[in-house]
């Protein structure tokens, strides 16, 4: 379905577009390509890497801002700690997709693995498909939009941004959670320590909305359909009575 | 009436009055004791061991005249740019945050000026202490607190912290009393809450997937930087060997006497092994991968001395990290400031609560009136005399010993004061050749 025949390929190799074949040439080829970027600009900025065969760290500490499509499931790790680029997955991604993105787009055509999203920092994740557990774990102001559902234990101990989900969460949603905001439209198995739903007031509505718009699921939900959860900050300071709780 | 002798009021042992204190305080705040430091236990250490010296059938080296070297080359497995030391002995993570801003200044200026390494901690990267230092390595933790790939790309090395001594298998702990504007911006949390940073990393949970974030750091940062892997001593030949598996330069192996910023006393006390368990076993892993001084070790915890840097180098490890040693030589607990030790409720020596932020001696807080205090240029100068004795020390044990490297000392330059020092450093007991356990087991 979403992984693109090679003949299609072949004609994307247009002008303008750097095809680089990464079982052809490998991985450390490619992220110094990619890095070289931040030092000697080029006007290649439009990459699609074919033959990914499932390869970790695929565009890691990429700082520029260029376009890449990732053709093919991916590993561990793609996009980590990107700033800038735009970078699409056009398949499914592996564990700790966009883990400390800095800034730029990521986008997951299909499912995403574990921890996607973990500790980011900015920037915005967008997975058309679901996300499985611990999806935006330890986030510290990445904005996640996941089409789909997610698994257990999602944003725990989030600090800030916001995770926004169109579909349902799995169990302890936003355990020990910071300041971060989760919107969720579908169900909710169980919310984890010291996360509570919270009041949809205008303001959260007016920043689902641009949320749902830059995550491209403008007209798949509306933003009345959300519920909104955050912390009770209970667990802010250690406190004996809440020992349970820990 | 008849006085009969009376038995004498007797304590109990179990019942001491330390234990019988940690109950009533127990009893009166419903809290655990939290505490900075490593294990105060008297735990078997390197002063139950000796080097033996050279004699006739060695020959010593010349004091002053007769080279014994001390460099150290760190990560020469995999990095393009391995890291060279002047001397064996580094400086262990501490975070700004848990340390003042000065206090981090001081480290790096010491280090340098001393040629060697030192290393930030849960919080992320300062100014102060990638600015004042030459070679500065990145941790790179569960909570990944201030993480960036631009401080990655200007570190010299990055460690991978699964865990430390004087807590393994725990995570961080910053009460909100250290909470500042710039910590809490740092750490992107709100000013003045409690930090618990997580005790696993958030996006890999065992070795084949270490291996693979280790592959991804040095994807990110072009293969340029050594990776350590920093384990708390709890299971050392394991954790070893694991670590060089999933594809370490740098082994730190950190004993129970390691420090902490803050942690509960009952982990830093129970949980863990003394540094000197530690070191036979990570070097026997080292040596069964065929991987000693291709992957080196870094030992910590509890070292004071050049005597301990030359024990440590002689049962196996490459270098040595101090951390606690370098706060004494900061100012850390120096009678000097006695009358506000006493106010606090302690004394010089014992003072420990360094979560609470008022260090008298401006290092462990971030009360910019008590941090003033401290000068980072002075306090760079101590660490760097401090440095420069201990190097001094343990060449002069070398030397001794017949060795123009200090890396050349050896497990049969030593001998042990003690049963029990002789079969965790598996060296022979004083005066005869009984290494208790070395026939019964693996180790």
């Amino acid at each position: 379905m979403l992984h693109t025949a090679t003949a299609e390929l072949t004609a994307a190799d247009r002008e303008g577009v750097k095809v680089f074949d990464l079982t052809a040439h490998g991985l450390r080829a490619l992220n110094q390509a990619l890095h070289d970027f931040r030092r000697n600009p080029t006007n290649e900025t439009v990459w699609e890497i074919v033959n990914t065969k499932g390869a970790h760290a695929i565009a890691v500490g990429v700082d520029a801002p260029l376009d890449i499509t990732v053709r093919g499931t991916t590993g561990y790790y793609c996009a980590g700690m990107n700033k800038q680029a735009t970078i699409r997955i056009d398949g499914s991604a592996g564990p700790g997709t966009a883990e400390n993105m800095m800034s730029g787009t990521v986008i997951v055509e299909g499912d995403a693995s574990q921890y996607a999203g973990a500790t980011g920092r900015g920037g915005l994740l967008v997975i058309k498909g679901n996300a499985s557990s611990r999806c935006g774990i330890s986030m510290k102001g990445i904005d996640i939009v996941v089409h789909g559902n997610i698994g257990h234990m999602s944003a725990f101990m989030a600090q800030s941004g916001s995770l926004v989900v169109l579909g349902d969460a799995g169990e302890a949603l936003g355990d020990s959670l910071y300041e971060a905001r989760i919107y969720v439209r579908g169900q909710v198995k169980s919310l984890g320590a010291d996360c509570i739903e919270k009041e949809m007031r205008p303001e959260h509505y007016e920043h689902l909305e641009a949320l749902l718009r830059r995550g491209l699921a403008d007209g798949k939900a509306r933003p009345e359909e959300f519920r909104r959860y955050g912390s009770a900050r209970k667990l802010y300071t250690f406190n004996i009575d809440n020992a349970s709780s820990y | 009436m008849t006085e009969f002798p009376r038995t004498p009021p007797r304590q109990s042992w179990t019942f001491s009055n330390d234990a019988n204190a940690e109950i009533r305080r127990a009893a009166a705040t419903g809290i655990y004791d939290i505490r900075g430091g490593g294990s105060k236990r008297k735990l078997p250490h390197f002063d139950d061991l000796l080097f033996l010296g050279a004699s006739i059938s060695r020959y010593p080296l010349e004091g002053y005249r007769e080279k014994c070297s001390t460099d150290v080359w760190l990560g020469t497995r995999h990095a393009k740019k391995p890291i060279h030391l002047d001397i064996p002995i580094t400086i262990a993570g501490m975070s700004f945050g848990a340390l003042s801003g000065p206090a981090k200044e001081a480290l790096g200026r010491g280090a340098t000026e001393a040629g060697t390494s030192t290393t930030t901690g849960d919080g992320g990267m300062t100014e102060e202490e990638r600015g004042h230092s030459k070679t500065l390595v990145y941790q790179y933790l569960p909570s990944r607190y201030g993480m960036n790939p631009d401080d990655l790309r200007r570190a010299d090395a990055i460690e991978v912290v699964v865990g430390q001594g004087a807590k393994p298998g725990g995570g961080g702990m910053l009460l909100g009393q250290k909470i500042s504007d710039r910590v809490a911006e740092m750490r992107n949390l709100p000013k003045g809450i409690d930090q618990r940073s997580a005790c696993r990393h958030p996006d890999w949970t065992g070795p084949d997937d270490l291996e693979i974030k280790i592959l991804e750091l040095r994807e990110i940062t072009d293969w340029e930087k050594p990776i350590y892997v920093k384990v708390g001593g709890a299971r050392p030949y394991y954790d070893t060997a694991l670590a060089v598996k999933a594809g370490a330069d740098v082994v730190v192996v950190d004993g129970m006497q390691g420090g902490t910023a803050a942690t509960q006393d009952v982990f830093i006390e129970h949980v863990g092994m003394p540094t000197l368990a530690c070191i036979p076993q990570a070097v026997k892993a080292l040596q069964d991968l065929g991987m000693h001084r291709e992957v080196q070790l870094i030992v910590s915890g509890g070292i004071r001395s050049g005597a301990d840097v030359a024990k440590a180098l002689a049962l196996g490890a490459d270098a040595v990290a101090i951390g606690s040693a370098a706060l004494v030589a900061l100012g850390d607990n120096d009678p000097v400031y006695e009358e506000e030790y006493r106010k606090l409720g302690t004394t010089a020596g014992a003072y420990d609560d360094w979560h609470e932020g008022k260090d008298p001696a401006g290092i462990t807080t971030q009360d910019p009136e008590l941090f003033g205090r401290f000068d980072p240029v002075l306090g760079g100068r101590r660490l760097k005399n401090y440095l420069k004795v201990m190097t001094l020390e343990a060449q002069t044990i070398a030397r001794a010993c017949g060795k123009s490297h200090v890396h050349n000392l050896e497990p049969e330059d030593l001998c042990a004061l003690t049963i029990e020092a002789a079969a965790m450093a598996g060296v022979p007991l004083a005066g005869t050749s009984w290494i208790p356990g070395r026939s019964g087991g693996p180790f």
